[in-house]
């Protein structure tokens, strides 16, 4: 075990590096926008005064390089910082609007997203991996072409064409469940489920062609195996077969792709939001990048980055302890 | 005969394969018939339909494989006919199967008792706590170490030997009566392997049950079945008794295959005194990474002769040919070419120094390049080492290929992949002769080939040594290629030199225990052979429980 162990550090400290190098990305990348806050709340007529004393407000007239440690400083300390949407700029406008952080501000969004996220997980993983199995063991068979056909169609269309079309059955047509899904704090669970249920589907169909294609893929490339032959020559079931002897086998590609599917969810999911009108992160997002509120701007970057880190982590070492040779040294 | 129904009844079986869109006979034909108890043994070279046939015993056929043709019956049940579900039934329960690689058929996933107890679990034979106390118990009978242990250890934990015996443990657990062995023995060393036939004779006479042994080695068949059926590229040749068999073969294609191991090269003239020798391996150590691997080598190749280089897998001989052709520095001792020292990097090497030192491989399929035909195979060590080009290269070509004896207008332009494996081995022979070299070394040049064509390769070697006063070293794990090409032998154990000497010296008693053990590991003809030596010997004083007391 100590060998796993050592693999899951340094894979943990590759990880942080990773993400440190992410932030200094992001950071310049959001600093090469075109305009900047000051500009952009104060219009065209805005005196150069003016500008100058919101950027000195919000501390924009300092070199980029003592901006990024300051921000890095605060992001380590657990404050990423104060919204500049949201700031009180009390030596501007003379009111006191409250402040409010970064962190306030994300924070409701980002349980939303990932409430989204889960709830599609669990709809989507084992229905893929279900499909996969089922179109594995009745290959080339009309299950699998459907399966297939289905999935592949499904993932080729765009996202708000899939939100649209599942509207007008679901919602529309057949009213089952509400189109709209205007969550807020406070709502029952029952509710809440309810409401995201119709992105959650979308979001399922997008995903799914993905998974189960890879899993299907991993267990038809190894049932050439002579452990597979041997299998089918104990005289077992050919479920038995692909589920119990092809599959601890496959697990290696079919996690990497989930975790891929996993971090999209997250990530990427701003035009299924603006469909349903779901508060997620994605829209908080693009509103902030269109008005270069960059705190919030960088924060979302960073938690986009560490999701895909941290996802891609938990899939690379799922698979060393799916390999019984990493897990049992000789 | 007698008058009960025999357990597999075959009769004019045809099997086909498919390759690109069309149907190749493998099998045109056959009958097969086994009766209760019986262990017939299936030989021939490789393509002659022997696990084909072996498969089709059990109803099963790989993937793009179909029987066109024929019946089989086991124990009066038709499997041709019978649904997939009597099939499944079958199988596993009352028909077993052990195949050649129980490294690879071993599922990495479960561990041992997992995959041994599923069997009579999911056929409803036994209970899984009856299950596993019997697995033991088979593990006991095999004499696999820590027998109450092993099973619960996964298949990378366990040696390829043990796995083997576990397969055969595996095979047994629902006392099926007929196991299909195929080739279980081929991919292992000796002393592993003379432990393994021990193991399984033992036990299928103990449950009585009968067996087709499929394998390439005749000696191994004599020692494991009563009778032999012979099958040349899907027809089947001669069946009869095992001694009948080995005493009066009346085919010719059988007569041929018993006289393989008679080939033996007349014995040289010792060297003479103060000769230099062509290659000297001198104190040499070596290591992969940290890990030592060679300790102390040393020994001499003199031109126009043959050494041998003998020992199992992990022994140190390919390691001793990467050290003496620079691919990996020794990290002391050095290596001579006539009597100077070679630099320890091939890279720092000059480019006559390199032309002297030629290797042939073990696989000629992987050794060529498949997209490269046969003539710019050779051609690119005759113009990289002579300077050859135009002309003069494509008549040095031509001349490699005459005397590798394949006719040059017919194998100039072909690719690799339109070769069969002898053929390989010859281009593999012309690449290396090409650079013109004193030294050649052979590493398990013929350990991929069948035994016939294994000998054309030997025979071919030989002539070119006596033409161009050639100097191999011969890298082998089968003592009876040594007897056929040897003038000196060097035996290998743990990476280092434990005996070396004349050929004649080293087969004569005494040896050192070691090598004894190497030479009375090697199955003999003699169908009495194996039930002698276990007398003689002791189960516990054979193969590698015998390496372990050393």
């Amino acid at each position: 075990m100590g060998n796993v162990l050592t693999i899951i550090l340094q894979r943990l400290a590759l990880g942080a590096l990773t993400l440190l190098i992410v932030s200094i990305v992001i950071f310049v990348a959001v600093n090469l926008l075109p305009g900047d806050f000051a500009q952009n709340i104060l219009g065209q007529g805005a005196t150069p005064e003016a500008v100058a004393s919101i950027r000195k407000d919000l501390g924009l007239d300092q070199p980029p390089v003592t901006r990024y440690f300051d921000w890095l400083g605060g992001v380590l300390r657990g404050d990423l910082g104060s919204s500049f949407a949201q700031a009180n700029f009390a030596s501007f406008t003379g009111t006191d609007s409250g402040a409010k952080t970064v962190a306030d501000q994300i924070a409701p969004r980002f349980a939303n997203t990932m409430f989204l996220a889960m709830v599609t997980a669990i709809i989507a993983v084992p229905l893929s991996i279900t499909l996969g199995v089922l179109a594995a063991l009745y290959r080339n068979s009309v299950f699998d072409r459907a399966a297939n056909i289905t999935t592949l169609s499904s993932i080729s269309s765009p996202e708000f064409f899939l939100a649209y079309i599942l509207i007008l059955f679901l919602a529309v047509l057949n009213p089952i469940l509400p189109s709209l899904s205007n969550i807020y704090d406070g709502m029952a669970f029952s509710e809440r489920l309810q409401k995201s249920l119709l992105p959650a589907l979308t979001l399922t169909l997008v995903v799914t062609a993905h998974m189960m294609r890879m899993t299907r893929a991993a267990i038809i490339n190894l049932l050439a195996s002579p452990y597979i032959e041997m299998a089918r020559l104990k005289g077992l079931s050919p479920m038995r077969v692909i589920v119990k002897h092809a599959l601890p086998n496959a697990l290696a590609p079919i996690i990497n792709v989930i975790a891929l599917n996993l971090a999209y969810l997250i990530t990427g999911v701003v035009v299924v939001e603006v469909v349903f009108v779901y508060p997620g992160i994605g829209q908080l997002f693009v509103d902030s990048v269109k008005i270069r509120d960059i705190p919030v701007v960088q924060a979302c970057c960073l938690i986009f980055a560490a999701a895909y880190i941290l996802l891609n982590l938990t899939a690379d070492i799922m698979s060393i302890l799916s390999n019984p040779r990493l897990r049992h040294p000789k | 005969m007698t008058d009960e129904t025999p357990l597999v009844k075959i009769r004019g079986i045809k099997l086909e394969g498919r390759s690109d869109e069309t149907w190749n006979p493998i099998i045109n034909g056959v009958d097969l018939t086994l009766a209760r108890g019986e262990v017939l043994g299936l030989i021939g070279e490789s393509g002659a339909g022997k696990s084909t046939l072996g498969l089709a015993a059990m109803g099963y056929t790989r993937d793009g494989v179909r029987i066109s043709d024929g019946t089989v019956e086991f124990d009066g049940i038709d499997l041709l006919t019978a649904s997939a579900a009597t099939k499944r039934d079958l199988l596993g329960k009352r028909i077993a199967y052990v195949a050649q690689s129980a490294a690879a058929s071993f599922n990495p996933a479960h561990k041992l008792m997992d995959q041994h107890v599923e069997g009579p679990v999911q056929h409803g034979v036994n209970d899984r706590g009856s299950s596993e106390e019997d697995g033991i118990e088979l593990y006991r009978k095999l004499r696999l170490p820590n027998p109450d242990e092993i099973g619960f250890r996964y298949p990378h934990q366990v040696s390829g030997g043990q796995l083997q015996r576990a397969m055969t443990a595996m095979a047994m657990s629902c006392r099926p009566d007929l196991i299909i062995f195929d080739e279980p023995t081929t991919a292992l060393d000796v002393t592993t392997q003379i432990e393994v036939l021990a193991s399984i004779r033992d036990i299928v006479e103990q449950y009585n049950t009968a067996a087709i042994y499929i394998t390439h080695d005749l000696a191994v068949v004599a020692q494991m079945a009563d009778r032999i059926k012979v099958l040349l590229k899907g027809d089947e040749v001669e069946t009869a008794d095992t001694r009948t068999m080995l005493s009066a073969p009346t085919q010719e294609y059988t007569k041929s295959l018993w006289a393989v191991r008679s080939f033996e090269r007349p014995k040289k003239p010792g060297v003479s005194t103060g000769a230099v020798p062509v290659v000297s391996v001198q104190n040499v150590d070596a290591a992969y990474g940290k890990v030592p691997v060679l300790f102390d080598v040393s020994f001499d190749m003199h031109s126009g002769r043959t050494v041998a280089v003998v020992g199992e897998s992990g022994s140190g001989k390919s390691t001793t040919a990467r050290c003496i052709t620079g691919l990996l520095p020794p990290t002391a001792g050095q290596i001579m070419l006539d009597g100077e020292v070679l630099p320890a990097d091939y890279r720092k090497r000059s480019k006559d120094q390199l032309r002297q030192v030629q290797m042939i491989y073990q696989m000629a399929d992987t050794a060529l390049n498949p997209r490269m035909s046969i003539g710019q195979i050779i051609a690119r060590p005759v113009q990289f080492y002579l300077g050859l080009t135009g002309a003069a290269k494509r008549k040095r070509v031509d001349a490699l290929l005459e005397q590798i004896e394949l006719e040059p207008s017919e194998y100039y332009n072909r690719l690799p992949s339109e070769l069969s494996g002898g053929q390989k081995q010859r281009i593999g022979i012309a690449r290396a002769l090409a650079a013109e070299p004193k030294f050649i070394i052979c590493d398990e040049v013929t350990s991929a080939l069948d035994q016939l064509v294994a000998e054309g390769i030997l025979r071919l070697l030989a002539r070119l040594q006596d033409d161009l006063s050639l100097s191999y070293m011969f890298i082998t794990h089968d003592l009876a290629t040594v007897r056929a090409i040897a003038d000196e032998v060097v035996v290998m154990k743990d990476g280092r030199v434990i005996e070396q000497g004349d050929k004649e010296e080293m087969f004569r008693p005494p040896h050192h225990a070691y090598t004894d053990l190497l030479l009375s590991s090697v199955p003999e003809m003699d169908p009495d052979w194996l039930t002698n030596l276990l007398t003689e010997r002791g189960v516990d004083n054979i193969g590698d429980a015998a390496v372990d007391k050393m």
